[in-house]
């Protein structure tokens, strides 16, 4: 039987404010445990919670981002539960009105195809604290820094439908909320992470099948490998005779499955309810017009722009755009390289991108600047090299040789363009192989690559390929 | 010196009629001599009141005192007061030292008041007699074998017996109020919002509200000035400028517009409640008053709701009370489930209980639509009777209860009869208006309460009703025989 995969995915994308959503308490990551959890995060008697305006503004800008209908009322509520890193015994969440509602994002799937993934809502609510169960002799340590950290949780419409979409959309997300400057995307941090219901049915069904829900996917990798298994694993077990439970389940990385976490039975009653600690988030019209004003040009915006004004392809100028910083890194070098657009974007897709992923790093980390790159991009223009040779230039940037100029210098890459010296190498190599010459003559055309080949050998690359071929041709 | 009003007070310490060292040693020697019959207290904070009052001194000494600056005050034990037990009356906490002032507790300090000590209460505000603390039932002082009411008995107790000149208390359904009219005291529930709820350990949070107690509304007028104001710590108060209550005590009530509810006066209004009731408004008659029969339609529907709206409330605002953090913990917990489970069963009493259990079945899955949601419904409808009653009339005015201070373990296994105690009182916290409750006569030698009931952000005048009522009566005056 063909199957049909059904995806919906909860992003939870931490929100850049320096202080938490409901207490004056800092953020930032990697403090000592419980010292930066003030009275408020600690839940103690008699606090009550005071909303970060800033985090309104950052759920609002994502709002207007995706063309979703950003609530002039929303409700803040309490979802109700107990655990140890929960410190109110309830989570204050937006339940049902949230601040965001009703939006769509489209995702590049490949170079001819783009899809359009709703957007049901997004919601503000703070985060928990973390559970420690290692270091504490059967016990468990409670880390209540993270507790009250402001969480934007990005829920699709169930219209992904194959895990390579998943992460597509959710690189997106991650792309936007780095655009828009309100969540610094980092997920070893977990300031990005997701949840995925997954679901399979017949292919043709409308009815959708029972989903179980992954929790806690913190890399664009587990996520994809993730769903994969559990897609299998579905799959698996309704062609066995059997039925998907709806539940939690765990993706263990080390042992590329999901296991369930908790059952349908012991699923919780959250008794969810309106916080009578906060007003109702009132906005207006005209602060959203503000708001809107401040808006970075988002990547939707960047790509059609790319396509225009450099005349790159929809789907190179998707790559380009996939992050800020990246496409920065892109007009920076245009900028530079006298505007051979294509060029940049070819180097940039091909090498440079290939060399950041090879040694693990950000673009704004690269070794090879966007001047670099421009100036290497002009010694290929005004021919001092090759094509070929850049390559070899390139690497040398990255290993920290210093510039174009400075490597072709130090390691001798200047292209031969004396046709005397050409010509001289060209002679050689025709008087040395008499057999290929003759059988080149005799109509074996494919052998002039032989001769080029050759000469580049001689020349250790650097002679121009074009003044090779012409001197070539004239001699054979 | 313990029979002075605060304006008294604070003008014997300005003439050096005595220190306010002196002024606290006394309260605090009356405390010892007669809290034993009484149990009003949880804590006395003896050293930290003789050092803030030798403070006060220097300050009256400097001439940068205010009002309040030397006098005494007990603090309801549900305000946290930093480096001070703040039980709550629960076993529950017990153990709990404060690390922080509720801003009210700040703003009274920060006014040169000496803390005296923490007062007894219903386990976290939840009862209507006193009876449902940790610390045992207090007493009332006009007959020890009545109780004080609740759940700020300890408040009403200590003032009454002039074991403190003023005090604070909260106020959910009634827990200002009442008290206060079964010791013979002023108490007044202010509008929601008016007070920070900061720091004052939540109830139920769209209900709570702090507020004097005191013996006159001249001093509760003094007192509120000092706990009334904007927080920003609280969201849900409200930026708005606190008058000065004294100002206008004095201001003519001729021709003032009064309510008489109808639904305050039917079925199960106590004959001498009512009869002292209507003696009350005689007076107020002479003093000027008009007086309409109005109708608050949706009266019978206050307990109900309440008893939905304020356990749902409770049910969770006391989910952070699980042994993990601060608070009772069980001994040896085999697992999570285990330390929960034993220390919520441990450390909260039979009343907080039940409410949790009834909170949490009104808030799940199933039962949210026919009880949360419908309570809510109901509370605009009783939201807007007043605001319609208010169109017609200045004041809304009936008994605080329906009737005097009951005995001792009587309703305490009864939690039906013990709900209706607050039947007048709940629906203004329903509305979040603003109420005071004044001494009004005796019955059976028992204080009985009036219920003057205001518009929101009414306060001031409501203390000037109050007021010119005790200009020309006695009963807030008298003093409990055995504690004179």
């Amino acid at each position: 039987m063909q199957w049909e995969t059904v995806i919906g995915l909860e992003i939870h994308a931490q929100l850049a404010t320096k202080s938490k959503i409901f207490s004056a308490a800092s953020t930032a990551y990697g403090a000592q445990p419980n010292t930066q959890a003030c009275a408020v995060d600690l839940g103690l008697p008699g606090v009550l919670p005071v909303l970060n305006a800033e985090a309104v503004r950052m759920a609002a800008k994502f709002g207007l981002a995706v063309g979703a209908n950003v609530a002039l009322r929303s409700v803040f509520a309490r979802k109700n539960y107990f655990y140890p890193d929960l410190p109110k015994g309830y989570q204050i969440s937006q339940f049902e009105l949230p601040i965001v509602e009703t939006g769509m994002l489209d995702i590049q799937l490949d170079e001819d195809t783009v899809k359009r993934v709703g957007i049901t809502r997004a919601h503000l609510e703070e985060d928990a604290g973390k559970s420690l169960h290692e270091d504490f002799h059967g016990s468990t340590g409670v880390d209540l820094n993270r507790a009250g950290t402001p969480l934007l949780e990005i829920v699709s419409e169930p219209d992904i439908r194959s895990a390579v979409e998943a992460v597509a959309y959710m690189k997106k997300i991650h792309s936007l909320v780095r655009y828009l400057e309100i969540c610094d995307g980092n997920m070893q941090e977990g300031s990005f992470r997701c949840d995925a219901n997954v679901s399979v049915r017949p292919m043709g069904q409308s009815e959708l099948g029972t989903r179980t829900e992954i929790k806690n996917l913190n890399s664009f990798r587990f996520v994809e490998k993730a769903i994969n298994f559990e897609v299998e694993r579905q799959i698996e077990v309704i062609e066995n005779g059997g039925k998907i439970t709806q539940e939690t389940r765990l993706y263990d990385s080390n042992k590329n499955e999901t296991r369930p976490m908790r059952s349908k039975e012991e699923a919780f009653d959250y008794r969810y309810f309106p916080d009578p600690d906060l007003l109702p988030v009132e906005i207006d019209e005209a602060f959203l017009v503000e708001l809107k004003k401040t808006l970075p040009e988002l990547p939707d915006e960047k790509k059609a722009r790319f396509v225009s004004e450099h005349g790159l392809l929809p789907y190179d100028a998707g790559i380009l755009t996939s992050s800020r910083e990246l496409a920065n890194y892109f007009e920076e070098a245009v900028g530079h390289a006298n505007g051979d657009a294509k060029q940049v974007a070819n180097w940039i897709k091909g090498d440079l991108l290939a060399a950041l992923n090879k040694d693990n790093l950000d673009i704004i980390d690269s070794p090879v600047s966007a001047l670099m790159l421009a100036g290497m991009i002009a010694r290929i223009s005004d021919n001092t090299i090759s094509g070929k040779i850049a390559k070899q230039v390139f690497e040398a940037m990255w290993g920290g040789e210093g510039d174009a100029d400075a490597v072709i210098e130090s390691q001798g890459l200047k292209q031969i363009t004396d046709t005397g010296a050409i010509e001289k190498i060209v002679d050689e190599i025709i008087a040395n192989n008499p057999g290929q010459v003759e059988q080149y003559r005799g109509g074996k055309d494919k052998l002039f690559g032989f001769f080029v080949g050759q000469v580049m050998k001689e020349t250790k690359g650097k002679a121009s390929p074009a003044q090779v071929n012409e001197l070539l041709k004239k001699k054979l | 010196m313990h029979n002075k009003t605060i304006a008294e007070l604070a003008q014997a310490l300005r003439a050096g009629d005595f220190s306010s060292e002196e002024l606290t040693r006394a309260y605090l020697d009356r405390i010892k001599k007669y809290d034993g019959q009484l149990n009003s207290y949880i804590t006395v904070t003896e050293e930290q009141a003789m050092a803030a009052a030798r403070n006060a001194d220097q300050k009256l000494k400097n001439g940068d005192a205010s009002v309040l600056t030397g006098i005494p005050i007990a603090q309801k034990d549900i305000f946290c007061t930093k480096g001070v037990k703040t039980s709550c009356g629960s076993k529950m906490l017990d153990n709990f030292i404060s690390p922080y002032d509720a801003t009210t507790v700040q703003k009274i300090n920060d006014a040169g008041a000496v803390m005296l000590g923490k007062t007894n209460m219903d386990e976290f505000a939840m009862g209507s007699s006193n009876e449902t603390s940790y610390y045992g039932a207090v007493k009332n002082p006009w007959n020890t074998d009545k109780v004080p009411g609740g759940s700020s008995g300890g408040a009403a107790a200590a003032v009454a017996a002039r074991l403190a000149p003023m005090a604070t208390g909260t106020d959910t359904g009634g827990s200002i109020r009442q008290p206060a009219a079964l010791c013979g005291l002023t108490g007044m529930k202010p509008t929601y919002g008016r007070v920070s709820r900061y720091g004052m350990i939540a109830f139920a949070s769209s209900l709570d509200q702090g507020g004097p107690i005191t013996r006159s509304a001249e001093d509760a007028a003094m007192l509120l000035a000092v706990m009334a104001g904007f927080d920003e710590r609280d969201s849900t108060s409200i930026d708005k400028p606190v008058p000065d209550y004294s100002a206008s005590l004095n201001e003519s009530i001729d021709g003032l517009k009064v309510g008489l509810p109808k639904e305050f006066f039917g079925e199960g209004l106590d004959d001498g409640v009512a009869r002292a009731v209507d003696a009350a408004i005689e007076e107020y008659r002479k003093l000027g008053a008009d007086f309409k029969e109005i109708s608050l339609p949706n009266s019978h529907l206050s307990v109900p709701t309440y008893y939905v709206v304020a356990p749902a409330e409770c049910s969770t605002n006391l989910s952070r009370f699980d042994g993990v953090r601060f608070g009772h913990r069980c001994d040896d917990p085999k697992d999570l489930m285990d330390l929960y489970k034993r220390s919520r069963g441990e450390g909260f009493g039979e009343e907080v209980k039940r409410r949790i259990m009834v909170g949490t079945y009104v808030l799940s899955a199933g039962y949210y639509d026919a009880y949360y949601l419908q309570a809510q419904k109901t509370r605009h409808l009783i939201s807007d009777d007043f605001r319609q009653a208010f169109a017609d009339v200045d004041v809304i005015m009936g008994p605080t209860t329906p009737e005097v201070a009951f005995g001792l373990n009587d309703k305490k296994d009864d939690p039906l009869a013990m709900y209706l105690s607050d039947i007048y009182t709940i629906a203004v916290n329903l509305a979040g208006l603003p109420a005071v409750s004044i001494p009004a006569g005796f019955v059976n030698d028992m204080p009985v309460g009036l219920q003057i009931i205001g518009d929101y952000f009414s306060e001031a005048r409501l203390l000037n009703v109050a007021h010119r009522f005790q200009q020309v009566s006695d009963w807030h005056q008298r003093t409990p025989a055995a504690f004179e």
